[in-house]
This record gives structure tokens, sequence and C-alpha cells, in this order.
């Protein structure tokens, strides 16, 4: 069996047992999937900045922020309708990571995630200053009846599941073509040395510019999304918690392949759902689990396949 | 109050901020420089500090600066040595791998807060100062008869804030000590500079590894237990040290000490002073924003030799 | 990427998949449960308990959680809702909004209860009614946020408990302008809470013939606040003040070491000093000035027989703390929501005659229908009135004044001074 072969049947299997999924979960663990889907779209989308390109951001809260007021706001006080106001989410991540791209790849390394941490932070207290229109901390409801796209109800579970499906099929899907494409292998390319591929002849800069785009975009989907599939934008997705997130589950599930980043954020969801429902103290068993997991899969749950098995993994 | 006399007391608070914030600043900057890596959980080990504080000073009971100067004294330490056996049992065996040791110590974030609501509770306690009386201080102003001094209304400081800042600038002193003046703080600048020669030349890097960890953690505990009689021991309260300690350590420039503490005080002062111009919320906008900017037109920091 | 690494990687895997069968095998209990509660009529009513047990809102999520424990205790040493016990299902919510939806979720889905009950931070609460209206999930809050009755949230939200913000802080400013001066500056956190503050204090304050010198908006994860306080201008007469989070004992004892010895007349939310006692050093200064409390904390000369009650059965003193640790102080001002929200829920019920989970709708309306609720072990805070258009419910409201340390009872509001006319009309919304 060739590599793109088993690529197409490990991937399409996966979106083959999702989509199957829906008709046999039970009502809790559908709801799950269903957000589970969107928040790993989050996380790919992180992945291709952190895992492919090796562009370590703190701050990509602000790009899930950005899709998520991006929509919620137009809906707010301009009554756009969801399919512009996700278009005007797109855009709004499309824009903002455009900017903070070009100003935060003047740096490198750890400066690089200070000053997209900064950017993310001045972005969170911003929510919060224009209190007026995105009424802060305590965010605002978009209402049942507003969230009808082409005629379907994303409030009803059946819509809700098959959005976040499709959403998170497109990532998947953008994701693979890209790491397989001259475009991502040049990516990767720069991760592992990024002066030889300078030489090599490429636009290191534009190549990575290239890269935090798509991500932001990316990011700013899964953002608008939430807010559109669950009723709700607040000031809590831009802090610095949801910068953290992504990182965690990229790095549970596997930097650098495209199929991890699920894996991570199925599993971290499960891990805090399962453990709370034993102990209070769920954060210890959740804390314990990552040192664990740094000691014994230090390359993330798909990283270790990889490593182990299926050397082909993209 | 006039502009003048407002001035002087956002200097002042924002001096605070800023003696702490170098304590802090300088432990991370400590494990960074010397073992490459960031410590996500160093603003729990501040955390930690405090706790400790409250814990020590409420057992002992008595006058408070029995209290607070037996927490001085026991709580940086026991704070190093959990970090210690942190450092033994984790770091250590994921070879201080820079993305591995962020989850890890995230991992151990989640641990030690936790772990401290468990047994401390979610309530934010204080520890009485061993001291602290209210200062007035004057101001002058030109009036028709010249020169006059008189004390504006508000303008004050006390006693307490006084002596945190003194103590801060001890502390550093000692630190810097250490590490020119003593052979431990050789080994350690041995080790920052080249860890394979260090290895070759004997040098036992992974006691050093373990000593700086310890070190950089009972930093900020120290740091801690000197701002817990003015604000309260809170199991949440790291966040904060740690965003800030990171911004220091970074805008100083890496592995730079000196760096890190005129970092420490621009940061500190500025965030007291800009507060003086600009509504509270939009100040801390600016302050971050700047912040962003002085690194993404100065890669390196502002005392930095090389790219990060 | 190449890495030493030891011990089996396949451990980690395996995990996963015992994770997947975990989840698969808590979902196959569910039509147990379901079971369970169809056959028999004696099977517990279940109430889905949002709790703050971490996270920012953990001091107030201690002491909603022992109250709601000694409340359902009394009303099944009583015989239950119906007949039927009251089982509590309890889930954290991290005080986190995304979190908070998911636990409603869960109680809705898998663990099947009848109702949700109990949130206290506002961004919880907005973020997880859409949620509990899609599921069609009666959800009682106990936020004292004004959003049930601004018409944000949905039918299936309600807040029978507890009286909201807006309220609470109109009732002020009469008292506040006839007894401690006209001209005000006010601090508050800048965020939601906070623009409420100003907003409905502010208009109430101009209509009550008094004038807003300065707004003074402090950021939320502020720690230390001097450098705030000059711009509270000379001529203020009276410093209105609020703060939440961990940082407000730091808060108020800064504000005494910046006036010292002349300081104007302090009105303060309680808020400000929730879970911390009073008599903690640096805190003299506050003699003398004056407080909202939503139930005074230290019992009063003349408590009324229902305050004593409640607080024995809470396991509270006479000042406000634990009986077993004195240094625990409860969140009083707030907490009595949660064991009113239980009483109201039990009459809403028993008028409903409700059955399962199908007469949820005729739960609503049950509630819905009610109006004033006396003084009495029930509502131990005193008597309200319930709005079942907005969902909210509206009662008196104390000022006390710091007298030797202690929470004297000043002046209380009527009820109608806390009405305000309403926003919305829920009822009107399909169940």
């Amino acid at each position: 069996m060739t590599e793109a072969r088993k690529v197409l049947i490990l991937h399409g299997g996966l979106l083959l047992l999702l989509f199957v999924l829906q008709f046999v979960l039970p009502a809790y663990h559908h709801g799950n999937l269903a957000r589970i889907m969107v928040l790993a779209s989050f996380a790919m989308a992180y992945n291709i900045m952190f895992g492919y390109t090796g562009l370590l951001s703190l701050g990509h809260a602000l790009f899930f922020a950005a899709g998520m007021y991006g929509m919620a706001l137009t809906m707010k006080h301009l009554a756009f309708t969801p399919a512009p106001a996700l278009l005007a989410g797109l855009a709004a991540g499309l824009v903002v990571s455009a900017v903070i791209g070009a100003l935060a790849l003047r740096t490198a390394g750890v400066a690089f995630m200070i000053v997209t941490l900064m950017f993310a932070q001045a972005g969170y207290l911003a929510v919060l200053y224009f209190g007026d229109w995105t009424r802060g901390d305590e965010g605002f409801v978009i209402q049942q009846a507003e969230r009808v796209l082409w005629g379907l109800d994303l409030s009803d579970p059946t819509w809700r599941y098959f959005a976040a499906f499709t959403l998170f099929s497109a990532c998947l899907l953008i994701s693979l073509a890209l790491v397989r494409r001259p475009f991502g292998r040049t990516l990767i390319a720069i991760r592992e040395n990024e002066e030889r591929a300078r030489m090599l002849g490429y636009d290191v800069f534009a190549m990575k510019l290239g890269a935090v785009v798509i991500s932001g975009t990316m990011a700013a989907a899964a953002g608008a999304s939430y807010g559109l599939l669950f009723g709700y934008a607040g000031a809590s997705f831009a802090s610095v918690q949801y910068s953290i997130f992504p990182l965690l589950w990229v790095l549970l599930g596997g930097a650098g392949t495209v199929i991890g980043p699920f894996l991570g954020t199925l599993f971290m969801f499960y891990l805090i759902d399962l453990s709370s429902g034993i102990t209070t103290a769920y954060m210890l068993i959740a804390g314990v689990v990552l040192v664990l997991l740094t000691l014994f899969a230090p390359q993330g749950l798909a990283g270790e396949v990889r490593r182990r098995v299926w050397r082909w993994l993209p | 109050m006039e502009f003048g006399p407002y001035l002087l007391l956002a200097s002042l608070e924002g001096a605070v901020t800023a003696a702490v914030l170098a304590l802090t600043a300088v432990g991370l900057s400590l494990v960074f420089g010397v073992m490459r890596v960031v410590n996500v959980a160093h603003g729990e080990f501040f955390m930690l500090g405090a706790v400790l504080a409250w814990w020590i000073a409420t057992t002992l009971g008595g006058h408070p600066a029995v209290g607070f100067l037996a927490a001085l004294v026991i709580a940086p330490v026991v704070v190093a040595a959990i970090a210690a056996v942190a450092d033994m049992t984790v770091l250590k065996r994921i070879a201080y791998d820079p993305e591995r040791t962020i989850v890890a110590t995230i991992g151990l974030l989640y641990i030690l807060q936790q772990l401290t609501l468990m047994t401390y509770g979610p309530e934010a306690r204080p520890v009485e100062p061993p001291f602290n009386s209210r200062i007035a201080l004057p101001w002058i102003e030109r009036t028709a008869e010249g020169w006059q001094m008189y004390y504006p209304w508000g303008l004050a400081t006390t006693s307490y804030k006084l002596a945190v800042i003194g103590a801060a600038v001890a502390v550093l002193l000692a630190v810097w000590a250490l590490l020119a003046r003593t052979r431990i703080g050789l080994l350690m600048r041995a080790t920052q500079l080249d860890r394979d020669m260090a290895t070759a030349f004997g040098i036992p890097v992974e006691r050093v590894y373990a000593l700086v960890f310890g070190l950089g953690a009972g930093l900020a505990a120290l740091g801690a237990v000197l701002i817990v009689p003015i604000q309260q021991a809170h199991y949440l309260m790291g966040h904060d040290p740690l965003l800030l300690s990171f911004i220091v350590v970074i805008i100083g420039g890496l592995g730079s000490l000196p760096g890190t503490v005129v970092a420490a005080i621009l940061i500190g002062l500025s965030d007291g002073i800009i507060s003086v111009f600009f509504s509270p919320t939009l100040a801390k906008i600016i302050a971050t924003l700047l912040v962003g900017f002085v690194l993404v037109f100065r890669p390196q920091g502002l005392f930095g030799t090389r790219a990060a | 990427m190449t890495k030493d690494q030891k011990g089996p990687a396949s451990t980690t895997r395996r995990g996963a998949l015992k994770t997947l069968a975990v989840g698969g095998a808590a979902a196959a209990t569910l039509p147990l449960w379901a079971r369970y509660t169809h056959a028999q009529s004696a099977a517990p009513i279940k109430i889905g308990f949002q709790v703050h047990r971490t996270g920012i809102g953990a001091a107030y999520g201690r002491w909603y959680d022992r109250t709601t424990q000694a409340a359902v205790r009394l009303i099944n040493e009583a015989g239950g809702i119906n007949g039927r016990p009251i089982e509590i299902v309890a889930e954290d919510d991290g005080t986190d909004a995304k979190r908070g939806a998911e636990v409603v979720e869960k109680f809705a889905t898998q663990h099947n209860c009848d109702v949700a009950f109990g949130t206290l931070f506002s961004h919880v609460v907005i973020g997880s009614a859409p949620r509990a209206g899609e599921l069609k999930i009666p959800y009682f809050v106990v936020s004292e946020g004004h959003h049930v009755a601004s018409g944000m949230l949905n039918r299936y939200t309600l807040q029978p408990g507890i009286t909201d913000v807006k309220s609470q802080v109109q009732a002020m400013a009469p008292f506040v302008s006839q007894n401690l001066g006209k001209k005000v500056t006010m601090i508050f956190p800048d965020f939601a809470f906070g623009h409420d503050h100003r907003d409905y204090f502010s208009a109430a304050m101009q209509a009550a013939g008094g004038e807003i010198l300065e707004l003074i908006a402090i950021p939320p994860t502020e720690t230390s606040f001097t450098k705030y306080f000059p711009r509270i201008p000379r001529g203020t007469e009276v410093l209105y003040h609020v703060m939440v989070g961990p940082a407000v004992l730091t808060f108020v004892k800064e504000l005494g070491e910046f006036f010292g010895p002349s300081r104007p007349e302090m009105f303060g939310f309680i808020d400000s000093l929730e879970a911390v006692d009073i008599a903690s050093p640096g805190l003299e200064f506050l003699e003398g000035s004056y407080f909202w409390e939503g139930n005074p904390r230290h019992a009063q000369a003349d408590q009324s027989p229902f305050d004593a009650f409640y607080r024995e059965q809470v396991g509270v003193d006479a000042r406000g703390a634990s009986v077993s640790d004195p240094a625990d102080v409860s969140t009083y001002a707030h907490m009595f929501g949660c064991w009113e929200t239980l009483y109201v829920l039990k009459a809403g019920m028993e008028a409903a005659g409700y059955q399962g989970t199908g007469d949820r709708a005729k739960l609503i309306e049950a509630v819905e229908a009610m109006t004033d609720m006396p003084h009495s072990n029930e509502h131990p805070q005193g008597a309200k009135r319930f709005n079942g258009k907005t969902h909210q419910v509206f009662g008196h409201q104390y000022i006390t004044q710091v007298q030797d340390g202690f929470l004297k009872l000043a002046h209380t509001t009527s009820i109608e001074d806390t009405l305000y006319p309403d926003e919305v009309d829920y009822t009107t919304q399909p169940l």
C-alpha cells in the first residue's frame, strides 16, 4: 500500500467515523463531540504554526476571539445574519493575523512568544475596555432565533454536530493538503533549519507570514463557529488561558501531525470531564497526567504512534 | 490631587511593584539563563511562598514580627526544596527539553494550585506586617510668600512599603555577590556558558541545575513573603507574577541579570506612572502594547547583546 | 526530533482507549438512571448544582455548597418534594463560561437532572443559559446579575432567590443622598458587574438630587490600588466603592492608608469584603462607614427567628463565620439565595404536581405564577416579591454601619425601592 493511500484511509476513516458516530452516540457525548471538533479545529490552526512551522505563539486566543467577536458583534450591533457574520469573523481573523504576523515575525524564539502574548493580552483588555459594546467579561448571548444558517437551526443538536463536522473536515483537509504540498514542505524545512531554507532561496519571512495568516484565519473560523454554535461570546475566550489550551492540546496529541490536535483535544476534554466525576480535585489528576505524558510520551499521542508504528503519519 | 504629588505617589507605588517583581524575575532569569528552560510553574512557587508565610505566621502566633521573620527564612527554603525535588524527579528525566518542560511545568502548575486549594482553601488571607505606620509625605509649592512645604491630601506611604524596597535591594545584592564572588556562583556561570564544557571539566551539572531551579523558586517565594503583608495569600495569585516576570526577563535581555533588574524597575515604575496619565484599563493596554513594540523593534531585549 | 525516552509508549495509547471505554460505560449507564426515574415515584428529584469549586469564584462556591446542603437536608428530613427526596448532583464549572455550558449539558443529557441550579458568576450564567434554554432544562441561578431581568436570557432561566444588582444599587441612592452626602465618587471594577453599578447608581443618584463627581474604573486582575486613588476629587463627600475578587482586602486597606485620618463618608458594597473578617488588621478606618448587605452578616439585636434558624442550620455563628472555624468567614450577603431558591423550587414543584422531566414546562409556569413570599424559615433574608414576567425576585436590602467592628443595621429598604419597569416578558416565549 502506498503512503498516500494509507494517509487517505486513516484520515478519511476518521472523518467517516465522526460522521457515523452522530447516529449512535448518546446525547451527552454527541454534544461533547461537536464541541471537541470545533476546539480541535482551533488546535489544528495552532498546529500549522507551531507543529509545522516551528513558531511557538502564546497569543492564539486573540485570533480565536477575533473570529468570535467579528461574528458576534456584527450580529449584535449590525444585525448581520449568520452567513455574513461568519465571513466577518473570518475577515477579522485574517486582518488581525496579518498585522500581528507582520509585526511579531520580526522576532523569533522567546521574544516571539512574548510579543504574541502581549498583543493577545492587549486584545483581551480591549474587549473589557469597550465593554459598552462587548459587555466585557460577562459577555452576551446570541439568541437562538438568530442562529439560523440557510434555514438550518444551529442550536439543534443534529445541525450543530453537522456544522462542527463540516468545519472540522475543512480544517483537517486543509492541513493535510498543506503539508503534502511544496508550501507545507517549505514550512517544515524552515522549522528544521531556517538558515538553510533561506540559503536555498526561499523568502522565509513571506512563508512564515503565510503560515501565520492561515493559522490565524483558521483559528478565527473556529472562534466564530464556537460562538455561533453555542450562542455565547465572552471575554474569557480572549484570555491567556485560551492561548495555552491549543498549545497543550497540540503537544499532547503530537505536534506536527495532522491527526494529533484532534487526539489531544479529545483526550484533554474527557480527562477533565471524567476525572471531575470521580473527584473534585480533577485538576490534580490533569496535572499528574500531563507530567506523566511528558515523561512517557514526549512526542504526544500521535507522535508516539508515528515513532513506533506508522512512520508515514503526516 | 495635583500633578506633582500624584506622580510621586504613583512612582512610590511603582517602586514597590518593581522591588518584588525584580526578585521574582531574577529567579526566573536564573533558571532561564542557566538551564534554558521556561518554568511555567514559577508563579506557583511565588504563590506557595505567600501561602506558607500565612501558615507559618498563623502557627507561631505572638507578635506579628515573630511570625513574619520566621516566614521570611522558612518559606523560601521550603519552596526551594520543593522545586529542587520537582527538578530531580521530572525535569531531569525529560532532559530539559524546552517544549516538554513547558508541558511538564504546566502540569506542575495544576498540581500545586489544586493541592493548595485542597489544603489552604479558596480564601484570600492576610499576614500582619511586622510594622506598619502611615507616613504622610510633604510637598513643596510656590506661593505668594515663596516656597512652602505642605502635606497634600492623600500623599502617603507606609513604613512597611519602604522596607520592602530596602529588603529587595539587599537580597538582589546578595544574589549578585553569590554569583560573582563565590565558587558555587562560578559553577553556575560556567554551566550557563557551556553545559558540555562544564560537564567535561567535572562540574556536577545535574546538581547545579537542581540548585539553580531551587534558588529561582526560592527567590520567587521570598518576593511573595515580602508582598503578602500588603496583598493577601490566595491560591490563584501566581498568575500575574508569572506573566510579569516573563516579560521582564525578555525585555531585560535573556540571561542578563542586570538587564532583568533594570527591566523590572522600568516595568514596575511605568505601571504606576502610566496610570497617572490614562484611564486605568487604557493604561494597562498601553503598557502591554509598549512591551510588545519594544520587542518587535529590539528582539534581543533592551540589554541583550545577541538574538534571543 | 529524536529524543531518548523511558517507558513503553503503548501504555498511553492503551490509556487513551481506556478513557474512551470509561466514557462509553458512563454513557451505557444512562438509560438505567432514566428507567429508575420513571419507574419509581419515590426516586429522588435530581438537582444539578453548578458550583464554583475552583477558579476565581471558589470562596463563594464553598459557602453556596454549604448552604445548599443544609437546605436539602432540611427539605429531605421534612419529607422531600412531593414525597420524593432531593439528590444534589454537584459539578464544578471552574468559574468558567465554557465549562459552565458543558456542565449544564451534562446535567441535562447525562445525569438526567430535573433542573439545574446555583450559579453565581454572571459570565458563567450568561455562557450557560443558552444551552439550558435549548435543552429545555429549568435553570435557577443565584447570581444577583441583571442578566435575567434585562431580557438577555430565556424562558428557562429564572432568578427567584436573590435580588438583582440593578435593584440593589438603585435602592441605595435615596439613603446615600439623604444621610451621607450629595457629591459622590465611585470606584468599581472595570467590567460588566462594575458597569452595572456605575450606570444604575449614577442614574438613581441623579434622580435623588445627587451628583457624581468622578468614576474610577479599576482594571480586573489589578493587585495594587493606591495609584488610582489620587483621582478621587478633593470635594468628594461620599466614596462609593465596590470591588470583587481575591484582591478586595488589599483594596480596602490601601484605601485606608491613602486617606489616613481624613476620609470622606464611605459607602461600600459588602462584596468588597465578602468572606473577609471585618476585624482584619488594617480595616480599622472603616469604623463608621456604611455597607450594603444582602443579608446582615452579624446577628442583630432584633434578629428574626428565621435568621437565627437559618444561621444555625447552615452552621454560621453570630459573626457570620463558620461555627467550626471563626477565621472561615461566610459569603453571608449572597448565599441565602441558594436556600431560598431551593424552597421556591420545592413550592413550584408541589404546585405543578411535578412528576418527572416531562413536567419541566409546568414547573416554569408554576414558578412564574408566584408573587409574594413572606418572611419565614423558607425565606430567612426577608419577604420577597417575584415578577413572573421578568423571572426576577425583589426583596428588602440592608444597610449596615460599622460600629466597634460590628456591622449594625442602620436602614432597611422597602421592596418598592427596588422595583423598576419591566424590561422583558419571558412568558411570551414558547416553552
